[in-house]
């Protein structure tokens, strides 16, 4: 029994959500292989060599895989898969990266993909939240390779303490489907939403963009947190798509939550509810998001936050 | 060019999922059922390039029951062309639906297929992805803005952080974000004109497509839900509360 791992890096650093997935891999047991492709990523392999656990690194370097596009690196794990008759497990984390690329892995290898893996019962059976999270089911996979997509706020990273083995595999050819035009990617001065321990976030009480930023920044900063959103905020146009936490954006689960103006559809709920500790501010008592925090203020959070910020 | 759009009939964004007390699943009997919202953001894409002339004819496809008609209607509704209901009463996983989906979009020979990211019943998010694979072509999951100009497609796709803009040669498949469009309001001669387009059903069991579900559900259940807590008086109590009891500042 041998699981592939496809990493998700940045070309310079193995991302956290890696070490999630490999922590789920640890639960099925067997071997455990991580695949580094991307440009110029020597240093992200041998990362990936020193992360306990890890039996061997499969190293690709070649400039079409230094975009992580979909086509070009379902096309190379099909063919570590093809290679090497031991694998029974091909695992990604439950990213942006991962939900891109993990479902044309597991077509290309005609298996059935179970998403957002949160427990490993068996190296066969898995449970996974579906219905936004208001229902739970466990399953059991019959495909001879098993893909899973892991959510990674349900598995703690693993460790370092590895020293693999790194393998280099000699690149597939560029399919030349699709080109990377440029990315805009936002330098955050804060925490990645997915990896805080604190997250700020924003709903559709706080009625205009300018408000959002001027009520929860200060905040945030304060506490040193990541800034969230609700779908309605994001809707509305307060706070851009990447903030969205809840069944069609982000899966968080920080120490802490602050859920401000947000009233709690299930959606949110969804994307936030494994939080250690929630606080919820809204002017409405009877707001849904009061049943599932452990700390409730009902407060006009204009007056709230402020007033919060200095008693911090 | 054709383009294809794939929607799913699912329960309504704003009824709750109830179990069933077996824990065999989710009960769907006499529930509101409707389009998934990210596949209505599919179809105004598809509508707004024939509109613009890229496209020449926009294609609803849906797999499942009889029932998916009425959806496909409301694609229609929307401005979609025509429709085909892969029908069967069998449970698909999206690798079945990726595998149907190309069944039609091979013999209607489309050259670029417009799919929801993720279904909010399953919230599996694979059928695009699967049915690019099973296609060979390009795709673009997540996307926030399409551009189709020749042989090109550009599209701008919501990442961790951000935005990317690939340029995919067509053929290709997209999966749709929140923000790549708000679909229109159906009006109610849309709706009487959708009733007149045209609807092909095709049996999925006369294709020989291997559909067989390759995961069996052993249970389906409540998840450990979250007590709520108390109600603090003002921010002073919050404060003491978070640094003394929760110990979390």
């Amino acid at each position: 029994m041998t699981t592939l791992i496809i990493a998700e890096h940045d070309n310079a650093v193995l991302k956290a959500a890696t070490l999630n997935t490999i922590a789920a891999a640890i639960r099925i047991g067997g071997d455990i292989h991580v695949l580094v492709a991307g440009g110029n990523c020597a240093a992200v392999a041998q990362d990936a060599a020193a992360v306990a656990g890890v039996a061997k690194v499969l190293h690709a370097d070649a400039a079409h895989y230094e975009a992580h596009l979909a086509e070009n690196l379902a096309a190379l794990v099909q063919s570590c898969v093809r290679a090497d008759a031991g694998y029974t497990h091909v695992l990604a984390p439950a990213t942006a990266f991962g939900k891109n690329v993990l479902p044309r892995v597991a077509a290309l290898l005609d298996a059935s993909q179970v998403s957002d893996v949160i427990a490993i019962e068996s190296p066969d059976t898995f449970q996974r939240p579906f219905y936004a999270g208001n229902a739970l089911a466990r399953v059991q996979s019959k495909d001879a390779i098993k893909v899973l997509s892991i959510r990674t706020t349900a598995f703690d990273p693993a460790g370092a303490g590895g020293a693999a083995a790194v393998e280099t595999l000699t690149a597939a050819g560029d399919l030349g489907l699709t080109t990377l035009v440029g990315r805009e990617v936002v330098k955050l001065e804060r925490p990645e939403l997915t990896a805080a321990s604190v997250i700020v976030s924003g709903g559709r009480g706080l009625g205009a963009a300018d408000k959002f930023h001027a009520v929860l920044e200060p905040l945030a900063d304060k506490l040193g947190a990541a800034i969230g959103a609700s779908r309605a905020a994001v809707d509305a146009g307060y706070a851009p798509n990447d903030y969205q936490v809840g069944q069609t954006g982000k899966i968080v689960a920080p120490q802490l939550y602050v859920a401000v103006g947000i009233s709690g559809a299930i959606q949110h709920l969804a994307g936030m509810k494994d939080s250690k500790v929630i606080v919820a501010i809204n002017k409405d008592a009877e707001a849904p998001i009061f049943q599932v925090a452990d700390y409730g203020l009902v407060a006009d959070l204009f007056t709230a936050v402020p007033e919060l910020i200095a008693a911090l | 060019m054709k383009i294809l759009v794939a929607v799913k009939r699912v329960l309504d964004y704003n009824v709750k999922a109830r179990i069933k007390s077996d824990g065999s699943g989710v009960d769907l009997a006499n529930q509101k059922l409707s389009m998934n919202p990210f596949d209505e953001i599919a179809c105004e894409e598809a509508v707004r390039l024939r509109e613009a002339g890229v496209a020449s004819e926009v294609i609803v496809v849906s797999c499942g029951p009889a029932a998916c008609q009425e959806t496909l209607r409301s694609a229609m509704a929307i401005g979609a062309d025509r429709a085909v209901l892969v029908e069967t009463d069998a449970g698909l996983e999206p690798l079945a639906v990726a595998k149907l989906m190309q069944h039609v979009a091979t013999k209607e020979g489309v050259q670029f297929a417009i799919f929801g990211k993720q279904a909010i019943d399953d919230d599996a998010g694979q059928a695009g992805q699967m049915f690019g694979a099973l296609m060979g072509w390009a795709q673009a999951s997540f996307a926030s803005r399409v551009q189709i100009s020749g042989e090109t497609a550009t599209v701008t796709r919501e990442i961790d952080g951000g935005l990317e803009t690939l340029a995919m040669k067509l053929p290709a498949v997209i999966t749709t974000d929140l923000r790549l469009n708000e679909p229109r309001f159906i009006t109610l001669p849309n709706i009487m004109k959708a009733k007149k387009k045209p609807m092909e059903v095709i049996r999925a069991a006369d294709l020989g497509i291997d559909i067989a579900p390759r995961t069996v559900t052993l249970h389906v259940g409540e998840p450990a839900s979250r007590k709520a807590g108390i109600k603090v008086a003002d921010t002073a109590e919050l404060v003491k509360r978070l640094k003394e009891e929760a110990k979390v500042i």
